[in-house]
């Protein structure tokens, strides 16, 4: 299993040095002087920032040199400079980081959670009215676009009834400590999180159903009831497990989706994650400070994705780590 | 008597091509004794089977009749009632190993589950128990088999454990649906003897579903032939095996291969029309930065010679290769050595254009009438698009098509329709037609008969006899089934483990066999001689 | 066949409703949605001809819904047909001909795999500087890889189908049995993907605008929604009745598609045993 890591960690980083040059590439394809794209809208008019650009980078040297000189920089972790924010790129990332892994943790186990639950009760009771109320349900949630949902949470939640708090991530100026604190997060992570989570809820529940449903149909589940088993125990026992493993190699594909969803959910909940940074940064039209930021949700990504390969394989002992 | 069916009748939805799936049924099942149900494809036996254990498909309702066990009639038997009685009283083991256990759960643990449905013994005693099973039913090195998952073991290795679990709470009566049809005719000998000999040591009632007459005579006290549903002829094994009255029976009888090969015309011509030499072919999987890799020889040196109108078979178990020979012939895998001439041509060092033109003198007949034939193209199509690809004139082509279709016994109106509008054998025959339609010198038949009924097998076979020699062809014919062989071949070439371990004409082989493991086939065959059931 | 189905029945309904706004809409409605009407932050229901109510700036939110719905459609179905385009072309190439091809296509797929979609159209459209072209080419660039993926799997499946052998005996060429043999037993899972496709280029479309990153010339839906996003409190209607104009249109698309799917599939529709 240890070479298996190794092997995956090996291709991630293959994957990220490739982003990495495209990311090179990018920036020269935009329009204009690298120099001040690098720089971004603020910078621009610092001749010296600008100065200290185009040496650091070698922006007048030839192309080969120029890439040498970039990916040299990455990979000392020197993600550039935001002239606007005034810090290091690698700096303000990583100061945001553990929001948006707090937030899109929460989202992610709690889409994870419900949608089972609500695509196993679909699959026990397929074909009758409570189907057929998650099923729709699974199919607007689907169809909603994630910033409209945000937006209708606080409005509902927020303005009209005043539950729960809709911006940042904690109340400002109070300055809570221990229990309190905790709880006052919590109280502005549920919407951000249920928002993400509905979506994911979703798409989870109709999965989970239509696995079921699937392995219903099997051979071992007949073989199963020719023991004598009761149904709950047939259904838990034999049929979930192994209808789960489709859900977990979706939930693997869904990585990328959900880092994106976190973009829309922190801009609209001002929830101070690399998401919103993200915003600011084309807002700003920082260039560097988003590609940087891209960099990092790509790597986020790939972490997800070897956590749950590695989930699937334990759970599926059909496949092999190793000879 | 331990289960009395009396006047059965199971209602299929409306809408079907019959009403009823098994109609007015009637037979009974004795205490120690193996009851075989026959019948070919939509007989409804196996439906017989699944009510015994009330596990009939929604679609499918008991309308009448009795299903009398242990002084209760099954047919209306309330679901608790049935989560009682399923396992303990009656057991069932399915055809499919690999898919009948679940994937995830280790072998011991489904055997243990037995006595957990029905509430008996501490954890401990039932893994104790299901340890003795396993040793029971031969499985062999039994701790580790306890623990291993099902895609651990072999096909006939699943099989044991499936029967391990059926037997786990000592039911009165055995339910077996086709066990043995997915296995190897080697594994299945082994898994009849172990019925055989569980049965008679625990006094079962055996209800064994086959379509195999061979599974019969080897094993069968008594015989129930169905039909359509209807039962059409019973008796003891003797009687209807022997002394069949029905003309059904007695058709269905005839129509299975023998084992003696009939006796053939020589050849006089000495002409070969395939000379193969030296095939080999590894196929390698896996294998990565971290992972070693596996190797299988599919083909170890394989060398024969087929004579121009002569029938060559190729016979083996799964794995022994003969598939993968048969399109390293057809070059549609790529051998790692050796060649394969026909003629002064070399068919393995040509490619492109000159392959595609080589093509056409040796064609091929697949297995699967299911998935050989494109479901989106119309038939004439099917059987016009290889003359076209080599410059036929397109009128020309379908005349001739309409030519072979009448050939093979369908009608020319044929060409109009899809292949999902034809039977499983009109489908082969459709297929023989393709393969005909370039005018071959060599015909390779991939075990073309191996997925029909044994009735239509025997009109496919005859149909083949017949236009080898009308036409002049020469015949590669693979296959699993050594009755088959027995009838169609000249010469029979045997494989095992990706190598040919004893080439003779069909007579010699069969009369005296020289191999270890040809010997070990030929007496694997089921129902070769009646006395193996006495006693 | 889709009569068989609601779901698809009520998709394919709204679907022509939507093509039938974007295409005559215009012609009811000539006045451009840019234009300022009447005051600003007029409640709907209020006015009869202006029956969703006005946005910050006075203009008429039902004329920004209609002239929306040309660009939403017109860039999901365009985006879409690109990523087939591209798609289905290296995917069967990957599946038929496996090894070396195979792996390369596979390699250059799964990097846009791993890299989060509508990140990377974020840097994309940023980059490219936002317009409906970048835009279209952003979405497509990115939604590529799904149909990849897919045809490689179907291409692989129906290699060794005993048919498609059939065919390599009678001594077809290779583009033959790709075009004749394999694509059309490919393709029904590819239509169920491409109308949920245009229904993912949609959102991500609304997505794009939302953040500002939306065609400056053009009024869509996802620019509504994000315009009237700091009035919220005062104007609800300008984010609400835009935001039900996306989720309707992705609604129908993905009714559509799992229609499609029961009807192609027809063994994989109901429940039950």
């Amino acid at each position: 299993m240890i070479s298996f890591i190794a092997q995956r960690i090996a291709k991630a980083i293959v994957v990220l040095l490739a982003l990495v040059v495209l990311n090179f590439f990018l920036i020269r394809m935009a329009p204009g002087d690298p120099a001040l794209v690098m720089a971004g809208e603020a910078g621009a008019g610092d001749q010296v920032f600008l100065a200290q650009l185009r040496e650091k980078f070698g922006l007048d040297q030839p192309l080969p040199v120029q890439l040498f000189l970039y990916v040299k920089g990455i990979l000392s972790l020197d993600l550039g400079f935001s002239f606007r924010q005034q810090m290091p790129v690698a700096t303000l990332i990583l100061q945001r980081l553990p929001a948006t892994l707090l937030l899109t943790g929460t989202a992610f186990a709690i889409s994870l959670a419900f949608g089972i639950l609500f695509g196993a009760l679909a699959a026990r009771f397929a074909g009758t009215w409570a189907d057929t109320a998650i099923t729709v349900l699974a199919l607007i949630f689907y169809a909603t676009p994630l910033f409209w949902v945000a937006l209708m949470a606080i409005l509902l939640f927020s303005v009209a009834m005043d539950w729960l708090p809709s911006f940042g991530y904690e109340t400002v100026g109070a300055n809570y400590t221990g229990l309190a604190h905790v709880l006052d997060v919590a109280a502005h992570l549920v919407l951000p999180a249920t928002t993400i989570g509905l979506f994911f809820m979703a798409t989870y529940a109709r999965m989970t159903r239509a696995s079921m449903l699937e392995v219903n149909r099997l051979d071992f589940v007949k073989t199963a009831r020719a023991k004598g088993l009761s149904d709950t125990v047939i259904q838990r026992r034999h049929v979930l497990r192994n209808a789960l493993l489709p859900v977990v190699t979706l939930a693997g594909l869904q990585a990328g989706t959900l880092v994106g969803g976190a973009v829309l959910t922190e801009t609209v909940f001002a929830w101070p994650g690399i998401g919103r940074l993200m915003y600011e940064a084309l807002l700003q039209r920082d260039y560097n400070l988003l590609l940087g930021v891209f960099v990092v949700c790509s790597a986020m990504v790939l972490a997800f994705n070897l956590i749950t390969d590695l989930v699937y394989r334990s759970v599926d002992p059909r496949i092999e780590f190793a000879s | 008597m331990t289960v009395v069916i009396r006047n059965l009748k199971l209602a299929l939805p409306p809408g079907g091509d019959r009403a009823y799936a098994v109609d007015g049924v009637s037979f009974e099942l004795s205490a120690g004794k193996i009851l075989c149900v026959v019948g070919e494809s939509g007989s409804g036996k196996s439906m017989c089977a699944h009510a015994l254990m009330g596990l009939l498909p929604d679609t499918v309702t008991a309308e009448s009749g009795e299903v009398l066990f242990a002084g209760k009639n099954l047919v209306s038997l309330s679901p608790t009632e049935w989560l009682a009685l399923r396992g303990r009283g009656i057991a069932m083991v399915f055809q499919e190993p690999m898919t009948a256990l679940n994937p995830l759960m280790r072998i011991g643990d489904q055997i243990a589950e037995m006595f957990e449905a029905h509430d008996l013994l501490t954890p401990k005693e039932r893994r104790q128990k299901a340890l003795a099973l396993i040793r029971e039913v031969g499985l062999p090195d039994p701790e580790r088999a306890v623990r291993a998952y099902p895609h651990q073991l072999s096909g006939g290795q699943r099989q044991r454990a499936m029967i391990a679990m059926a037997l786990a709470l000592e039911p009165a009566v055995l339910v077996a649906d086709e066990p043995t049809t997915a296995l190897d005719v080697t594994t299945q000998a082994q898994i009849l003897k172990l019925i055989r000999d569980l049965q008679r040591r625990r006094n079962m009632a055996v209800m064994f579903i086959t379509h195999d007459f061979g599974v019969v005579a080897e094993i069968a006290d008594r015989v129930v032939v169905l039909q359509h549903g209807k039962v059409v002829e019973q008796g003891t094994a003797d009687e209807v095996l022997l002394r069949a009255q029905h003309p059904y029976t007695r058709a269905l009888l005839a129509a299975v291969p023998t084992l003696q090969p009939p006796p053939r015309t020589p050849l006089l011509d000495r002409n070969k029309a395939v000379e193969v030499i030296g095939l080999g072919k590894t196929y390698v999987s896996g294998g990565g930065w971290f992972r070693a890799e596996r190797r299988v020889r599919a083909a170890k040196d394989v060398s024969f010679d087929i004579f121009r109108g002569e029938t060559l078979g190729l016979v083996g178990e799964s794995g022994s290769g003969k598939s993968s020979v048969a399109r390293l012939v057809m070059r549609l895998i790529e051998p790692d050595a050796g060649t394969v001439r026909m003629g002064d041509v070399d068919l393995t060092r040509i490619g492109g254009k000159a392959l595609r033109e080589q093509r056409r003198r040796i064609q091929m007949v697949f297995q699967d009438p299911f998935a050989s034939l494109n479901p989106r193209r119309k038939v004439g199509n099917i059987i016009t698009d290889g003359p076209i690809a080599h410059g036929i004139d397109p009128a020309a082509a379908r005349k001739r098509a309409g030519e072979l279709l009448s050939l093979v016994g369908l009608n020319a109106g044929a060409m109009e329709r899809f292949p999902h509008e034809f039977s499983g054998g009109q489908r082969q025959r459709i297929g023989i037609a393709r393969a005909l339609a370039l005018d071959p010198e060599i015909l390779v038949a991939d075990e073309a008969v191996s997925a029909l009924d044994v009735s239509v097998q025997a009109q496919v076979l005859d149909l083949l006899e017949d236009l080898k020699a009308r036409l002049g062809l020469s015949m590669l014919f693979i296959t699993h089934d050594l009755r088959v062989a027995a009838q169609i071949c000249d010469r029979i070439a045997v494989m095992q483990h990706g190598a040919i371990v004893e080439l003779k004409s069909a007579a010699l082989l069969f009369a005296a066999p020289e191999h270890a493991y040809t010997r070990e086939l030929l007496s694997a065959v089921p129902g070769q001689t009646s006395s193996s059931r006495a006693a | 066949m889709l009569l068989r189905n609601p779901g698809g029945m009520i998709g394919t309904a709204i679907l022509t409703i939507a093509i039938a706004v974007a295409l005559f809409g215009p012609l009811l409605f000539p006045t451009s949605p840019w234009r300022m009407v009447q005051r600003p932050f007029l409640p709907p229901f209020t006015m009869a001809n202006l029956p969703l109510g006005t946005d910050a700036l006075g203009r008429d939110v039902m004329a920004g819904i209609i002239y929306g719905a040309r660009v939403s459609l017109l860039v999901g179905l365009i985006s879409t047909l690109a990523s087939l385009a591209v798609g289905i072309p290296l995917g069967a190439a990957a599946g038929y001909f496996g090894g070396k091809i195979d792996d390369a296509l596979m390699r250059f797929t799964e990097f846009f795999q791993t890299v989060p979609s509508f990140a990377l159209a974020i840097v994309l459209v940023a980059i490219m500087q936002p317009s409906i072209v970048s835009i279209v080419s952003a979405i497509a660039i990115v939604s590529w890889p799904p149909v990849a993926r897919l045809v490689r799997g179907e291409v692989l499946s129906l290699r060794t189908r005993e048919y498609v052998q059939a065919a390599i005996v009678t001594g077809q060429t290779n583009w033959w049995i790709i075009w004749r043999e394999i694509l059309p037993n490919a393709l029904s899972p590819v239509i169920v993907l491409a109308s949920l496709m245009v229904a993912t280029a949609i959102l991500l479309e609304s997505s794009l605008s939302f953040l500002g990153l939306g065609d400056p010339n053009l009024m869509s839906w996802g620019y509504m929604v994000g315009a009237g996003r700091t009035v919220i409190r005062q104007a609800w209607w300008i984010t609400v009745f835009p935001g039900i104009a996306i989720l309707v249109s992705v609604l129908a698309l993905n009714l559509i598609g799992e229609g499609l799917n029961d009807a192609l599939n027809p063994r994989l529709a109901k429940g039950g045993r």
